[in-house]
């Protein structure tokens, strides 16, 4: 019945299309812009290529939907939250931008996201890590579409302590992002028998770690964890196999890696660390046929950020050609009734605090004799299932969710 | 184990090290904007490129022509250096004798310009750029485990920065340098070509940065943007050992980066501000720095 009412309602719809009368789209445009550091220390994570697979769905959508046209604008958020709201600010109020991409630095995604609910315009978080995003941070106008830094320790930390692992030394970020993942490792590692020894908070950015892998070394923890991301880790990477870190027996546990850092250490000096990530391109046919077309985009392999911007925009497009709407409310809602199933995960499922769940992978670097060319880079050890990587709704403190 | 403030000695001895090593890069990064500043009076905001730049070239020159470490170490400077002359011929020339402000705009926008250009064609992530053979390892000295290519930087860092004390300070070149920038027309009437000592000396100076690349490809994330951290606290460290002072900025480079080593032992959060905190209270009491001249 309700699958006759679905065919029903989208005949009428496309009946309606056919005549020119499209109300429910505003200006006849779906509007979606592009929120990203363009320039900086997180621009190969996201970047001018995450607006490329922005581009190439709307491209395979057909650059138009319900006979409206898709138009794109983007900009460089520079990971300030205030470029970032008077940016977006002129997008929704002078702009009439439908839909907000990209979303980088967790502090620009929470500011951009207070801005959207109170002109109630829609917004996808793909780069961000912070797991407040859809907790105390959550708003009915945004979904957080990749991963975050719930099942990051999730992944990880507990591999890690399961393999004996118990003392555990912690490099922070100083920041939102570095004390989130600092208060999800420590979790995870106390819930599964291990104890944090030490923490040690570490300005961002730093550009020489030799005195805090010192301090590391000296405090003869079993496990030296890195919470913090991009350049602070790949820089504290080095100077640990530089220093001697791993021959003296401790085992160095990086939270977040993206593709792009990986392939900047290379796999002599990256090789055997574990991580934990939400898609990677050499996976399945799937993944690597829509890889291969992103390379001959961009020239590089995709991280999960530019996979996950590609899934969402098709998922939100697919939503408006359905709903024959552009209103955000409209809109997230049928993102939220359908489940996704396409290149990057099968039975996605976004939830009622805007988390889309999913699938996430326990990764190892491969070593160089494994590795047979410059992206083949990981191997995936174990699939975490959506229901356990992410944070189970009955803890959420997000109000959107109904217990 | 003895303990000073709860610290394990052994592991501060560690720190002290570690803080001479870092301090012996920012002994050569304000090492030559004093240079820079002393002699022709130009706020040189390039310098952080420049030290980028002399780490790109090291990088790029092993992959594309196999440039080995050691040829790299006389080449980039070399390179940046010709760079350096070129950009004062074309341009630094044409603003000499004008408030300060114009070359400090000029020199950041050519440091802007480097960077957008060099982050558009290789991202950010940074090259990856090997250990030379001979420096891998280390020796355990009881209390850490010191690196040899630490240990290398150390060495050769305080070479080249006496080795420049030396050549400005008591060689007839040096003499000539200071002399020309004190009064041309003078020098000039002895038949001393002035700008071209002036070309040079910019040259020099930003070569002394790209050196410092140089050593900092093997050990550091080599991307556009490592310039554009470390300008600020080279800056600082300048302010500190009194600008213009040669010396005075080779001293305060290895002070403060024991300073800024034991911060990070003590309170780690804290350690990219305290240079500025120590820059604060030595402007309040001696506003020429530690090391220059009351003017």
């Amino acid at each position: 019945m309700t699958m006759m009412k679905k065919l029903l309602t989208s005949a009428v719809a496309s009946a309606m299309m056919a005549t020119g009368a499209q109300a429910a789209i505003s200006n006849d445009t779906v509007k979606i812009a592009y929120l990203a550091d363009m320039s900086g220390t997180y621009r190969d994570l996201a970047g001018p290529n995450g607006l490329k697979a922005m581009e190439m769905a709307i491209a395979d959508f057909g650059g138009e939907v319900n006979g409206a046209k898709i138009e794109v604008v983007s900009a460089d958020d520079r990971n300030s939250a205030d470029v970032a709201s008077s940016t977006v600010r002129r997008w929704v109020e002078n702009e009439d931008v439908d839909l907000v991409a990209g979303l980088v630095a967790s502090s620009v995604s929470i500011a951009v996201s207070d801005i959207l609910e109170e002109n109630d315009r829609l917004g996808i978080v793909s780069g961000s890590a912070a797991s407040s995003i859809t907790n105390e941070h959550c708003t009915p106008n945004h979904i957080h579409y990749v991963y975050d830094t719930y099942p990051l320790a999730n992944g990880t930390a507990s591999a890690v302590v399961k393999e004996g692992g118990k003392t555990w030394y912690v490099l922070t970020a100083d920041y939102a992002f570095g004390h989130a993942l600092e208060g999800d490792v420590t979790r995870v590692v106390e819930a599964n028998g291990g104890e944090i020894i030490g923490t040690l908070r570490h300005p961002f950015p730093t550009p020489d770690f030799s005195s805090f892998i010192l301090q590391a070394q000296a405090s003869g923890a079993d496990v030296v964890a890195l919470a913090n991301a991009g350049a602070d880790t790949t820089n504290a990477i080095n100077t640990a196999s530089e220093f001697g870190l791993t021959q003296s027996g401790q085992t160095l546990a990086a939270l977040l890696l993206f593709l792009n850092d990986v392939k900047a250490l290379g796999v002599e000096a990256a090789q055997g660390i574990q991580l934990t990530t939400g898609w990677y391109w050499d996976m399945n046919d799937e993944t690597r046929a829509w890889s291969d077309r992103f390379m001959e985009e961009t020239g590089a392999r995709p991280t999960m950020i530019h996979a996950g911007v590609y899934s969402s925009t098709m998922q939100y497009l697919k939503a408006v050609e359905a709903t024959g709407s552009d209103d955000a409310q409209t809109v997230r809602k049928q993102m939220m009734d359908t489940p996704i199933n396409d290149m990057f995960t099968k039975n996605g499922v976004i939830r009622e605090d805007g988390r889309m769940v999913h699938d996430m992978y326990l990764a190892e670097v491969k070593t160089p004799a494994e590795s047979k060319n410059e992206w083949d880079l990981y191997k995936i050890l174990r699939t975490i299932p959506a229901e356990e990587a992410y944070r189970p709704l009955s803890e959420s403190k997000c109000p959107l969710v109904n217990k | 184990m003895s303990m000073i403030f709860g610290v394990p000695l052994a592991v501060l001895s560690g720190q002290l090290l570690i803080g001479v090593i870092n301090g012996a890069f920012y002994a050569l990064l304000s090492l030559g904007l004093a240079v820079i500043f002393g002699l022709l009076k130009i706020i040189n905001f390039a310098h952080g490129a420049m030290y980028m730049l002399g780490a790109m070239v090291t990088v790029i020159m092993f992959d594309v022509m196999g440039v080995n470490y050691w040829v790299a170490l006389f080449m980039a400077p070399l390179l940046v250096g010709v760079v350096g002359v070129l950009i004062e011929y074309f341009l630094l020339r044409r603003i000499a004798g004008q408030d300060h402000i114009y070359s400090l705009l000029l020199t950041f926008g050519i440091a802007l310009l480097m960077q957008g250009v060099l982050t558009n064609i290789y991202g950010v992530s940074g090259l990856r750029y090997s250990m030379p053979d001979l420096f891998k390892g280390g020796i355990n000295l009881g209390f850490m485990f010191l690196p040899y290519y630490r240990a290398w930087v150390i060495g050769i860092a305080l070479v080249v920065c006496f080795g420049t004390w030396f050549m400005i300070e008591k060689t007839k070149l040096g003499a000539y340098l200071r002399a020309g920038t004190e009064d041309a027309q003078l020098m000039q009437g002895f038949g001393i070509n002035v700008p071209l000592l002036v070309s040079l000396t910019y040259g020099f100076g930003v070569a002394l940065a790209a050196f410092a690349g140089v050593l900092a490809a093997p050990i550091y994330s080599v991307t556009p943007v490592m310039g554009s951290h470390i300008l600020i606290t080279v800056f600082a460290v300048v302010v500190i050992g009194g600008m213009g002072s040669i010396g005075g900025a080779i001293i305060t480079g290895i002070l403060m980066g024991v300073v800024e080593g034991l911060t990070k032992t003590f309170y780690p959060p804290a350690s990219s501000a305290v240079i500025f905190l120590v820059m604060v209270v030595v402007l309040m009491f001696r506003p020429a720095g530690l090391f220059g001249k009351e003017a």
